[in-house]
């Protein structure tokens, strides 16, 4: 799966090395791998931002301000969750989507307009309700994870189908709830917890912004027990780590990071997947501090770079989802059917 | 499938204790459900409506061209959505596929909106024929696809199948969108009875005769769930009965898809639940397949029907989640041989 670019070894000659030895080497490492990385999202930013502006600059700023920062915060809280969940599940397929976290996200959120009526959302502080949904999710990410990876080991390929079947579950059952509220209701519902990602809702944006932004900031001082978790449970321990606290701790994280994407753009299946695992491949490297924010700005080359594509090349704007999800589900299949996909 | 353990010499022996009693249940819930499902709706159709109106009352009326058509198509649907499912697992010698998660039911769809875009006016008997075309070579290439699969893994199978109709419903959603047709198309991506009525249903008898050929053919696809060269060794003409069970399928899926839409898992829960109760010899379970097919969708409609009276919700949300729990609990009970 990886190639390591392993730079040929300068020769001790004294002689100065070829520029093109310099660039292998320098390319060997992953903080200029990243570097470029950060100039191509800058560089995509700015033509995001500034490609054919019609009428007043600064309405069109404003607009384009927000898609950009919720690209930025979907790219980073897909890319992040995504390689912390596959860290602690000692895998490199099953992502928090595919197992049915945000068709979950969106059913707990149903469920409380269901409950409560949409007044619910019109009239709490949104801190409080998303606390409500977040803790409810991360009940259910613990159960669902003591009950999967507790115990025997299943079959990578049964937890995936458990999975996929799961997602279909809380999505019919959340589609059932919605047949069930009144249309007022509903209307609410999906204006309150669902957005898009080309006209996001100013309030619920900066609010997941921050709660991904606090995510990340939780996630860095752990980023060298990540990399310890990577050696399997056992070494872990062995190494004077406290395995369950902090995987109940990170699985906490990641669902904060789920349920922020979720709410901003709604459930992007393989999106996730796609990221993490070229993320490995280009960072060279398994250490988290690398990986996690090459996962982070890749999401965001893949999101700016294809809705630029689509809008300016082909006028396809809007359906960059169906997009991710069959490159995505391309990719998948390939990755399944690798042999010894493990 | 539990091939290779049959002595080839004898006949084989019911391994599992009849059981009439359960088929006897099935069918009593069936008769019951049926009946009760002519009385269910927003109309007064009440024996005594009828009594009172006469023959040509508005009731008896109702009862003739909305709601004994109703009956008849959810019976016929939930009974070859079954039969399709419990061939498919056959063909496949895996427990855990049915059309709709191998890619069957979206290549099909796929095919009615290609109609929708090149022959909008195209009768209903030309759009199905078009679905089960290409339902026919989502078939095949769900069979090509799972022969080059590595790994021989029970789950892994049904998995790769749920990718593919991911990847085709990708493909179709995609020029819907572009199309502006999403909207006709959603017709048919959700499940529901609500639109049948007397004149707009009839195609569904053809996926009805479906079930009487598999019923013909039930024999050579117990065979065929042993393998391929133990049914070459038997003497059957392997091809040609997979060729048969692929037309079966892809038919029942186009005229289920034209009259009802997509129905999720259905075809894969009823076969698996009649396995558990009398095993896998397919000429004893047809009958038991296509009943309680029938049962559960009549059940599930009523659901749908009822819960939200006067209005209905889609009958597939309610078979997806009774469809998808039942899943769930086949792959994680104990006993099951996907771990």
């Amino acid at each position: 799966m990886l190639t390591d670019v392993v730079p040929a070894p300068a020769r001790r000659s004294g002689r100065i090395r070829r520029p093109s030895a310099r660039l292998a080497a320098a390319w060997a490492r992953p903080g200029v791998r990243l570097a470029v990385l950060a100039v191509l999202v800058a560089a995509l930013v700015a033509a995001y931002l500034f490609t054919d502006v019609p009428g007043s600059l600064a309405f069109a700023l404003h607009v384009r301000g927000l898609t950009v920062l919720a690209m930025l915060v979907v790219a980073t809280a897909v890319g992040a969750s995504t390689v912390v969940f596959h860290t602690i599940t000692q895998n490199r397929i099953l992502t928090p989507s595919i197992m049915g976290f945000d068709a979950f996200y969106l059913l707990i959120s149903t469920a409380i307009v269901f409950a409560f009526g949409a007044t619910v959302f019109l009239r709490t502080e949104p801190l409080v309700l998303w606390t409500v949904q977040v803790a409810v999710m991360v009940a259910f990410s613990a159960l669902l994870f003591t009950w999967l990876f507790g115990g025997r080991r299943r079959s990578i390929h049964l937890m995936l189908l458990v999975g996929i079947v799961l997602g279909t579950f809380f999505r019919s059952l959340t589609e059932w709830m919605q047949r069930m509220l009144d249309p007022l209701d509903f209307q609410v519902l999906t204006d309150a917890a669902f957005a898009s990602l080309t006209r996001p809702d100013e309030g619920l944006l900066l609010l997941t912004g921050a709660l991904v932004a606090a995510s990340c900031a939780a996630i860095a001082p752990l980023v060298r027990r990540l990399d310890v978790l990577t050696l399997g449970e056992a070494t872990a321990v062995g190494l004077g780590i406290d395995h369950r606290r902090l995987v109940m701790l990170l699985f906490a994280i990641v669902s904060v990071m789920i349920a922020a994407s979720t709410a901003l753009v709604g459930p992007i299946l393989f999106f996730g997947l796609i990221v993490a695992n070229l993320a490995y491949a280009y960072a060279g490297t398994f250490r988290h501090a690398w990986t996690l924010p090459t996962a982070a700005l890749l999401g965001m080359v893949f999101l700016l770079g294809g809705q630029l594509i689509l809008e300016n090349v082909f006028s396809f704007g809007g359906s960059l989802s169906m997009v991710i999800e069959f490159a995505g589900g391309v990719f998948f299949l390939f990755l399944v059917l690798r042999k010894g996909a493990r | 499938m539990t091939a290779a353990a049959v002595a080839p010499t004898s006949a084989p022996a019911p391994t599992r204790p009849r059981r009439t009693w359960v088929g006897a249940l099935i069918g009593a819930s069936l008769a019951i459900l049926a009946v009760v499902s002519l009385f269910v709706g927003v109309s007064d159709v009440s024996p005594a409506a009828l009594l009172a109106g006469g023959s040509d009352g508005p009731a008896a009326f109702l009862l003739v061209s909305s709601r004994i058509p109703r009956t008849v198509a959810v019976i016929l649907v939930g009974a070859s959505l079954g039969i399709a499912g419990l061939i498919m697992q056959m063909l496949v010698r895996n427990r855990f596929v049915e059309p709709g998660t191998t890619g069957v039911t979206e290549f099909a769809t796929l095919g009615m909106l290609v109609v929708m875009i090149f022959q909008p006016a195209m009768p209903v008997p030309g759009k199905m024929a078009v679905a089960a075309v290409f339902g026919l070579f989502g078939t095949w290439v769900f069979l090509r696809v799972i022969r080059a699969v590595p790994v021989r893994q029970l789950v892994l199978v049904p998995l790769v199948g749920i990718m593919l109709a991911g990847i085709v419903g990708s493909i179709t959603a995609f020029f819907a969108y572009r199309l502006d047709l999403l909207q006709s198309l959603g017709q048919w991506a959700q499940g529901s009875f609500a639109t049948v009525m007397a004149g707009r249903y009839e195609f569904v008898w053809i996926a009805g005769a479906m079930v009487v050929v598999a019923w013909f053919a039930a024999d050579r696809f117990s065979v065929i769930g042993l393998g391929e060269e133990f049914a070459v060794n038997l003497g059957l003409d392997y091809r040609r009965v997979v060729a048969i069970g692929m037309v079966v399928i892809a038919v029942i899926t186009a005229a289920v898809l034209v009259t009802a839409g997509m129905i999720p898992f259905l075809g894969l829960v009823v076969p698996n639940v009649v396995s558990i109760i009398i095993g896998d010899n397919v000429r004893r379970s047809i009958p038991w397949v296509a009943g309680l097919g029938a049962a559960f969708v009549l059940a599930c409609d009523l659901i749908a029907r009822t819960v939200r009276f006067p209005y209905e919700i889609p009958l597939s949300v309610v078979v997806g989640v009774v469809g998808a729990g039942l899943f769930l609990w086949l792959l994680l009970r104990k006993g099951s041989r996907a771990h």
